[in-house]
């Protein structure tokens, strides 16, 4: 069965629908990009998987074996953060925090989730440094982190690499292949066509109504990629 | 010292000097999350609305202040977040409403009905709170006393989970934590910071006790539970040289703290600089 299935999803702010007609269904070790121009409700739709948004119309569906809590999230950087004094093991042993029985503090075994999530992300070094005194690609590793920390199962990231060098972002997303190899369901939402075909399994193209769901090399031969790389989402 | 040593004779200097730091101690935890959560704002609202709420209160010449200004302040905490998240009328604008409005009605209410001889010297005292901690009421000293080791029990017992709201809502909600609930809590449990400091340093300088320490500290630490300690440190040791500072100077005792806090500050800054 599907981890996530949606059916004729309408989704917007305030009962206004900016994108509709959206079926698709992850997999369990799929690796999802969700592209689509600007404002056509990318990180909408991902919002709206989280639950952080209803959607208008539709259903999401989520598999027996995995629930919502289970769903480690990448989120867009705030200016918060930006300045925000926490240390990395702070900040990565929050992940652990989840919904369910009430725990003041962190457990031991919680502690060691974090260590172990720290090391898989290069970045156990950096364990006593300060956020904001880190580059770009490594806050990402350290939200990264984090993020494992809450799931085993499913990642969802929201444009993970804005902001980040080309080196760094080449980086990043051999450091996502690699988790998806070891079997981790990923979501990204992308505007970086090129590395979505490149590294993505599966395709979702976004729009007023959806353009195309299916499997990477089908998408190649779609409409939707042509005109939507046409319009220079592609170099 | 023999000035000080006559002072703490007397047992309500000394319950006066506990809860001065208690209040300060309790600023400056919530502070620091105020701060980077950009919710400093809602602190300097709230001291408006508790002005005229006492302004309410000493019309109605109630036995005790605090019962009456405590949920209407609360109240306001409440509507002033719900605003914030309003997108039709912004935070900001909204509390420029609230607290223009409150300070406004508050005013006139103290002159057009206060039995009082010297409505001027209320509004002082309200405004930049009592000229001496002698004239603390022994009451108000529980109250305060109560309320502080409230505030600490929430902060300790709800740390990892504030922390969590403060540096990423979006994750935290997706996680299932209930985010909407925790920054009422922390909404609520400033305005009754706000209300218990109001005797200590009056409505208008009581939004320094939340910013200074945490501002001071996030100068000098790079992780949250240091700044939260050296926020707490910084509180307390302002606030007693401050309280120690006025009754040697005979100054008036809030100015006294603020203006402590302030030199805190400065010196905090001065340190950040050497040690980049």
């Amino acid at each position: 069965m599907a981890y996530i299935t949606c059916k004729d999803l309408s989704l917007g702010y305030d009962g206004q629908v900016i994108s509709e007609k959206i079926n698709f269904d992850v997999k369990k070790g799929d690796y999802l990009c969700i592209v689509g121009e600007n404002g056509a409700g990318k990180s909408t739709l991902m919002k709206t998987l989280l639950h952080l948004i209803e959607p208008i119309s539709g259903s999401i569906e989520y598999g027996d074996d995995i629930s919502l809590t289970q769903i480690g999230y990448l989120p867009q950087q705030t200016q918060i953060q930006k300045d925000f004094p926490a240390s990395v093991k702070e900040i990565v042993l929050s992940g652990t925090i989840s919904a369910g029985t009430f725990k003041p503090f962190y457990s031991s075994s919680d502690k060691e989730k974090a260590l172990k999530n720290m090391e898989r992300m290069d970045i156990l070094d950096l364990k006593n440094k300060s956020y904001r005194s880190l580059s770009g690609g490594q806050q990402q590793r350290v939200l990264l982190a984090r993020a494992l920390c809450a799931t085993e199962k499913m990642l969802i990231l929201d444009e993970p690499v804005t902001g980040l060098d080309p080196k760094v972002t080449a980086e990043f997303y051999r450091l996502i292949k690699q988790l998806n190899k070891e079997g981790l369901t990923v979501i990204m939402v992308s505007h970086d066509l090129q590395a979505a075909i490149n590294y993505a399994t599966h395709i979702l193209h976004v729009g007023k109504i959806q353009q195309f769901f299916g499997p990477t090399e089908d998408y190649l031969e779609s409409c939707a990629f042509r005109k939507f790389s046409g319009f220079g989402g592609e170099e | 010292m023999q000035t000080l040593a006559y002072y703490l004779s007397f047992p309500f200097v000394r319950y006066a000097l506990v809860v001065g730091v208690l209040i300060s101690l309790c600023a400056s935890l919530f502070g620091v999350t105020l701060v980077l959560k950009r919710y400093s704002f809602i602190g300097d609202g709230l001291s408006h609305v508790a002005f005229g709420a006492i302004a309410i209160a000493t019309v109605l010449k109630l036995s005790n202040n605090t019962l009456l200004v405590m949920p209407i302040t609360i109240l306001a905490a409440v509507v002033l977040l719900k605003s914030g998240q309003n997108a039709k009328l912004k935070g900001d604008s909204a509390i420029a409403i609230f607290s223009v409005s409150a300070m406004s009605i508050g005013y006139v209410l103290m002159n057009v009905f206060s039995a009082s001889s010297n409505v001027a010297g209320d509004v002082c005292c309200t405004l930049f709170g009592s000229t001496s901690i002698l004239t603390l009421k022994k009451e108000d000293v529980w109250i305060s006393a109560v309320f502080s080791v409230l505030v600490v029990a929430v902060f300790v017992i709800f740390y990892n989970r504030i922390f969590t709201v403060t540096f990423d809502e979006t994750f935290a909600k997706a996680s299932g934590i209930k985010t909407n609930a925790y920054n009422f809590l922390i909404a609520i449990v400033i305005a009754v910071i706000i209300v218990l400091g109001m005797n200590l340093v009056g409505s208008l300088l009581i939004s320094a006790l939340v910013v200074f320490p945490a501002l001071a500290a996030m100068r000098l630490v790079n992780n949250f539970k240091g700044v939260i300690i050296a926020s707490a440190v910084i509180a307390v040791v302002s606030a007693l040289a401050g309280m120690i500072a006025s009754i040697y100077l005979s100054t008036p005792t809030g100015a006294s703290i603020v203006i402590c806090n302030l030199i805190s500050y400065l010196i905090a800054c001065l340190v950040g600089k050497i040690k980049h």
